[in-house]
């Protein structure tokens, strides 16, 4: 399933520049825009593309015609405890036996680029804003864990996440459709969390990062699934008996259809 | 095609976990168990969360286990009266499950604790009925009758005090053992998510000496209970019944449970505990493999406090 979240253009800030007299240019922006604020996991979500339209303001024709802007979107899920735990060998069993208690870590991370990271500015810049997976700072719940340890399980956490599918990136996920005009396809993981998720747009022009924008987008599951949840943690009681007569109702109801046949 | 789990917070495939549910409740059907021995761990490997795999397999025993305790209470083969005393002893070993359980998921090892109980019971079980049902087999093929569970046959458990007479079962016997079972099945039950057939089924027969045909009625009775208060508590406690998976194992399950039911009755009961402990065999293997070869990987992570 293909989510297209439309967004609304902002074509006034271009229109805006046409009667810009001085010679002073107007700083250039980044805006990214949705149509909706919500996005409902339904019962068949198995994942989904995830579609930010935006737009740059008072771009410079000569850096536009160059291709020399760059534009980096990320898909950042709400911040969560997360705990990564280490298997070793006890009597030669694999049992959990280290673990490293993080504190607000990203749900999930999902990173949408013009071009290879490389090509778009240099490492430093990237840490400076922390941008990227790599770049995220994950502070242990502990701050007595020391740092070979911190490393370790911070990579580990990374790829944990990485091979959920909830740390993403995409090359060439940010393509422009106008001279003005862009596009960021963000990937939503099935596990993706429910929360609300901050979409950021980074700008960078020559590698020299610009001006970043964001907005919030909450992803929530939809009625049916939303209200079984609720009920499960604020009523767990009534939904145990609910859940025990309607496994008793399939079991009697499965006896009878099978015995006339 | 893609289902999105409430309460597991994951999307799955619908057919793959209607075939699951199928497949379990046909051998469910053909030997007489709840099968939650074999949805639980089917469920971990199918990247589960334990503690839902667990919490929400005895929701779907309860399915499995009404259908066919009902069949038995229609011919006749279900001893209530037994049947609630083993329920008294697992509805107290049964809350006591439910400690231990929130107990080992504060400790980080439950995920342990859970495959090394499947592996011991399983492979102890597996084996034993293995055994016992090849001589079985042997004994048939050299022309002897079978002399399995006859009632003169007496061991220590019949010089316990408290007798108390069972009609259906044409047994006269202490209630200890029998409240011993009872709660050692329920604690059972909540911590690895089964219903416990698998355990009271030759507990009953070896031990209590109750004839073979009473034995799964009463035991599916037992185990509907326990298997509801397992699911009611864990849904109170810890909030890991999902009922969306729980209801699509039960949907395959209990189609699949009346093909199996046919199919076993085809087959000789020495040749049926055989397959069953093949069978149980297997899962025991198939979990030790995992806890004792290197896992692929050695982290996983965990979101919420702990």
């Amino acid at each position: 399933m293909l989510l297209r979240v439309l967004s609304c253009l902002f074509v006034l800030g271009l229109a805006g520049s046409v009667h810009a007299q001085a010679p002073e240019p107007l700083p250039e922006g980044i805006q990214i825009g949705l149509s909706t604020d919500n996005i409902y996991i339904t019962s068949d979500f198995s994942g989904a593309d995830l579609t930010i339209f935006g737009a740059l303001e008072n771009p410079n024709t000569q850096v536009l015609r160059q291709g020399r802007y760059d534009i980096v979107v990320v898909l950042e899920g709400p911040p969560r405890p997360t705990v990564v735990r280490k298997k070793t060998r006890v009597l030669g069993m694999w049992i959990n036996t280290q673990s490293v208690a993080f504190r607000d870590v990203p749900a999930s991370y999902s990173v949408a680029m013009t071009r290879q990271p490389q090509d778009i500015t240099d490492p430093g810049s990237y840490r400076r804003l922390a941008l990227r997976a790599g770049n995220i700072f994950l502070q242990p719940l502990n701050p007595a864990v020391d740092e070979t340890t911190l490393g370790e399980f911070s990579t580990a956490l990374r790829d944990r996440k990485a091979a959920a599918g909830l740390f993403s990136e995409r090359i060439g996920g940010v393509q422009f459709l106008s001279q003005s005009l862009f596009r960021a396809t963000l990937y939503l993981a099935p596990h993706v969390p429910v929360g609300t998720h901050r979409a950021r747009a980074f700008l960078f022009r020559n590698g020299v990062f610009i001006k970043e924008t964001s907005t919030n987008l909450t992803i929530r599951k939809a009625g049916l699934e939303q209200r079984l949840y609720e009920y499960a943690q604020t009523n767990g009681f009534m939904y145990g008996i609910f859940a025990v007569l309607l496994a008793m109702l399939t079991g009697w109801l499965g006896s009878i259809i099978f015995r006339k046949g | 095609m893609g289902i999105y789990l409430p309460i597991a917070e994951m999307s799955v495939n619908m057919v793959v976990l209607l075939a699951m549910g199928g497949a379990v409740g046909f051998l469910s059907g053909m030997f007489g168990v709840g099968g939650g021995f074999l949805i639980t761990p089917l469920l971990i490997f199918y990247n589960i969360p334990p503690g839902i795999a667990v919490a929400t397999g005895a929701n779907q025993v309860i399915a499995s286990s009404f259908s066919g305790a009902l069949a038995h209470f229609r011919r006749g083969t279900l001893d209530l009266k037994l049947g609630t005393m083993l329920l008294i002893g697992g509805v107290v070993g049964s809350s006591l499950g439910i400690y231990i359980f929130a107990y080992l998921n504060s400790l980080g090892q439950l995920d342990l604790i859970i495959s090394l109980l499947y592996v011991i019971f399983l492979g102890t079980v597996g084996g034993l009925m293995l055994v016992e049902s090849l001589r079985a087999i042997r004994r048939t093929r050299s022309g002897q009758p079978p002399s399995a569970a006859s009632a003169g046959h007496h061991n220590w458990i019949h010089r316990l005090p408290l007798k108390m007479r069972f009609r259906t079962s044409k047994l006269f016997v202490s209630v200890i053992p029998v409240l011993g079972i009872g709660a050692g099945i329920g604690v059972l039950s909540s911590i690895m998510g089964v219903g416990g057939g698998f355990i009271m089924v030759p507990a009953l027969i070896y031990l209590l000496k109750v004839p073979t045909n009473v034995v799964v009625g009463t035991s599916l009775f037992q185990i509907i209970f326990v298997s509801a208060y397992t699911t009611i508590v864990h849904s109170t406690t810890n909030h890991t019944v999902d009922v969306a998976l729980a209801f699509l194992l039960m949907v395959g399950g209990v189609a699949g449970a009346q093909y199996g039911a046919r199919v076993g009755q085809k087959l000789r009961g020495e040749q049926l505990r055989a397959l069953l402990a093949l069978l149980v065999l297997a899962v025991a293997l198939r979990l030790a493999f995992d806890l004792f070869v290197r896992p692929a990987d050695v982290y996983s992570i965990i979101i919420g406090s702990v």
